[in-house]
């Protein structure tokens, strides 16, 4: 397998500025054939601006960007024919029916698998012989989404698609990614949804202010942060306080009812420090122990919350 | 009800705000363009008999007359002064009032933004009456400034103040029918449209009203019969007025009775399902720009066939009305040198070039309308380059100019041919309108060089064409220069059917348009999309 084909969206140190306003500061992506790709990032971090440089919708100031093995910018049209996009906000044809738009589309792109078409229009109770100008929001995403699914091309670029989709289609619009996956289609999905992501990615990109900040499976970004600890021990730990890698430690001594004394340590652990940890309390007897994984949204909220705890976080690892 | 107008008054305030460049803009410019036609026109007839010939010449001369309305008056300065400015003014007021009412009526409900402002405390009314009260205040405005500026050029108060009255008049009529409009259409573009379809309507039967003996009751049909009606400088019947305002509000009435009877967001025209698949030719770039295309295309080409009749039946008349010595020296400086019938085509068939432009204008801004909308990106995203992209929506506004030229050509040729029994005659005029369309497509390639360096820019298509309009009707009354006059691509299209074809400035034409139609489509695709 060549480079182009293991990796259909290479993107390095991609710069995009509008005016004065930095939109893309050296932003990196690199997105497996095959694979699920989250695109997380707040509104305005330029996930949007990402995937029309990647459509060749807007030139690249500085950087590499690599689409299926072409220049975007030079040889769209072509590359287009392999792929489908929808929109965050999807903007139909006041006088186009939802049927006639799927099929104008689809056609325009690979082609269109008529049977596919078929059963997506029912799973997402589409009435595809409405006129654009009357469907509400979601149901413009459905008909986005239906050209898009139902097109023959091997990429997705996936723009918040559920924005406008009640609970119910947005189970749906999981199950049919789930399928896509299972078809070996490589989908590029951005989302502020976490849940969303965590349920479908393989794999992540989360930006910020047009950076690149983490990029990797769940697992592997989880295991660069931290652990919540909390623990009960016999003895009060010793130099538990002097680890590296512990952070917002708490120890308190527990009385309890009939005397038995004990100490109970709360704190958050950066992943590669877990074993020092352990041992420090092992040593001291443990008595429970609960530790919970990092969600994503954890991690998310790591990196947006505010700068300085941005940087307080980022420090183990980055210095 | 009371209730129902609720917060009327803070979005008067919005709208004012939203348009605090617009409005000014738009009322300056008319304001000053009457101030100074007025001087001009004073310099230009300073005895009684001057004012005489001239407006017999006028008066005579149906196309004048069709065009402009009549002088009733031909001694009044102010009369003759006016004579273009009455339509064109009152044409400017129509279109700046409804424009302003469907904007803060029917555009604000598409866009979702009344449903925000629908579940504060504004009354069910309280938008309708906004737009309404801002146009009208407008229409006001407009008709008291222009009023006071005639007035400083030394025409006389009464008259001045009738002539603002008159704008202002139909500057109401207009935001009422445009009211209506909002209420019936479900998109503003349609509102829109669909004035601006009752404004060329009552147009053209006064025209035919005023140029055709017989039908002179047609006048009386039309509220821009009634503008004319009034008569300013020439004996100022201001009870005529009443015509107008009752007629706005008679209009304005039907309008919230419609509301009333609608949801919010829906039209009074329903939605009819359509097909649940897409035919195989609209699958193409091309195929989708017809298809956005071919209703207006429609309408247009029957506006068309009935502008072609209108302007080959009256050529008839032509002869028995010129019985002055004047009146033919004016046609024939307005047209070629042949006949005076073939300088009276010749001089329409220059008007008719001009309302194909503005048709051209609208279609080529599609391109705008689709980028902006963000249509274009999903239809970038696809196969579909974007030359092919670009060059299909040009495409349709080349053709669909071509197809109005030719058919406004052989309705007028028909109605002619009729009348003469040579078919051949049928074909000159045809010749004369296809003459037309070199400088049409520079105006179409304004539009493409506009939009090559932003959609946003392409709008100055309009602007360029609302210019050489202005060049072309009040150029040489300003005297200006000849190099300046042409500027306009309409200056240099032959004068046919009477004078000599010329081949050299349709090929300078034709190049002009291909080179701003190329220099735009590579500036496109250079550039970012939205």
């Amino acid at each position: 397998m060549s480079i182009a084909e293991a990796m259909p969206i290479r993107v390095a140190g991609l710069r995009k500025s509008f005016g004065h306003t930095v939109a893309l500061d050296g932003l990196d992506l690199e997105v497996r054939s095959g694979e699920v790709h989250g695109f997380l990032g707040p509104n305005g971090s330029g996930k949007s601006t990402t995937i029309r440089v990647l459509l060749g919708l807007l030139r690249a100031d500085g950087g590499t960007v690599e689409l299926l093995g072409g220049d975007p910018w030079r040889e769209g049209a072509a590359l287009h024919r392999r792929l489908a996009y929808v929109p965050g906000d999807v903007a139909l044809w006041p006088e186009l029916t939802g049927g006639e738009v799927i099929d104008l589309l689809g056609r325009l792109r690979g082609g269109l698998d008529s049977r596919r078409r078929a059963e997506l229009v029912e799973r997402f109770e589409l009435d595809p012989t409405k006129k654009g100008r009357s469907y509400s929001k979601g149901n413009r995403q459905k008909v986005a989404l239906v050209a898009a699914l139902a097109a023959d091309v091997e990429l997705l670029l996936l723009d918040e698609p559920t924005a406008g989709l009640d609970p119910l289609m947005e189970q749906l619009f999981r199950e049919v990614i789930a399928d896509e996956r299972g078809g070996g289609r490589t989908v590029l999905l951005s989302s502020h949804i976490l849940s969303e992501v965590e349920a479908l990615c393989d794999r992540v990109s989360i930006i910020r202010q047009g950076v690149t900040v983490e990029t990797g499976t769940l697992a592997e970004l989880r295991h660069l942060t931290r652990t919540t600890v909390t623990a009960e021990v016999i003895e009060p730990p010793v130099g538990l306080d002097s680890l590296i890698g512990v952070h917002d430690l708490d120890v308190q001594d527990l009385v309890q009812d009939l005397g038995t004394h004990g100490t109970r340590v709360h704190c958050h652990v950066d992943a590669p420090h877990l074993g020092e940890v352990l041992r420090c309390l092992t040593e001291a007897g443990i008595s429970s122990l609960t530790s919970r994984p990092p969600t994503l949204e954890d991690l998310f909220l790591r990196h947006y919350a505010t700068p300085a705890a941005d940087e307080r976080a980022a420090d183990p690892y980055e210095s | 009800m009371i209730r129902d107008l609720e917060g009327t008054g803070t979005l008067i305030r919005l709208a004012l705000r939203r348009d605090r460049v617009l409005l000014p803009a738009w009322i300056s410019v008319l304001v000053l363009a009457v101030m100074s036609t007025a001087r001009a026109t004073v310099d230009l007839y300073p005895t009684i008999a001057s004012r005489l010939e001239a407006a017999k010449a006028v008066n005579d001369s149906p196309s004048l007359v069709a065009m402009f309305g009549r002088i009733y008056d031909p001694t009044s300065l102010g009369a003759l002064a006016m004579v273009k400015w009455v339509a064109f003014g009152g044409a400017a007021a129509a279109v700046l009032a409804g424009m302003i009412t469907v904007r803060h009526s029917r555009a604000e409900e598409e866009a979702g933004r009344l449903e925000i402002l629908g579940a504060t405390i504004v009354g069910r009314r309280a938008p309708l009456t906004a737009a309404l009260v801002v146009a009208g205040i407008t229409s006001v405005a407009l008709g008291a400034l222009c009023a006071l500026g005639l007035m400083t050029t030394g025409l006389p108060t009464a008259g001045s103040v009738a002539i603002g009255s008159e704008w202002a008049g139909i500057g109401l009529a207009f935001a009422a029918i445009a009211a209506v409009s909002a209420q019936l259409a479900r998109s503003s573009r349609n509102a829109t449209g669909l004035t601006i379809a009752v404004l060329g309507l009552s147009y053209v039967v006064r025209a035919v009203g005023d140029s055709t003996e017989g039908l002179r009751w047609l006048t009386w049909a039309s509220p821009f019969g009634w503008m004319h009606h009034v008569q300013a400088f020439a004996g100022n019947h201001w009870p005529v007025l009443f015509l107008l305002a009752g007629f706005a509000l008679g209009v304005s009435a039907a309008a919230f009775a419609l509301g009333a009877r609608r949801d919010l967001g829906a039209g009074l025209l329903p939605d009819r399902p359509g097909p649940a698949r897409a035919v195989r030719h609209l699958c193409s770039p091309l195929g989708l720009a017809w298809r956005l295309e071919r209703g207006a295309l429609l309408a247009w080409t029957c506006a068309f066939v009935l502008l072609g009749l209108v302007v080959g039946g009256v050529a008839g008349n032509v002869g028995s009305f010129l019985n002055t010595s004047s009146s033919r020296d004016m046609i024939r400086r307005l047209g070629g040198e042949k006949g005076l019938v073939d300088a009276y085509l010749a001089a329409e068939l220059g008007v008719v070039g001009v309302v194909i432009a503005a048709y051209g204008v609208h279609a080529a801004l599609r391109l705008r309308a689709e980028e902006i909308s963000g249509r274009a990106d999903e239809m970038l995203a696809t196969g579909v380059g974007r030359m092919r992209w670009a060059g299909s929506q040009l495409f349709m506004a080349v053709a669909g100019t071509t197809a109005l030229a030719l058919t406004a050509g052989f309705a007028a040729g028909i109605a002619r041919a009729v009348q003469t029994g040579r078919a051949l005659d049928a074909l000159d005029i045809v010749g004369g309108a296809v003459v037309q369309l070199p400088a049409i497509w520079v105006v179409v390639g304004i539009v493409a060089a506009a939009f090559g360096i932003g959609a946003r820019f392409a709008v100055a298509g309009w602007v360029a064409l609302v210019l050489f309009l202005l060049l072309g009707e009040f150029g040489p009354l300003f005297r200006l220069p000849r190099r300046i006059i042409d500027l306009s691509p309409f200056a240099h299209v032959p004068k046919l059917p009477g004078s000599a074809f010329a081949a050299t400035p349709i090929v300078t034409l034709l190049g002009a348009a291909v080179v701003l139609t190329a220099a735009g489509l590579t500036a496109f695709r250079a550039r970012d999309i939205g």
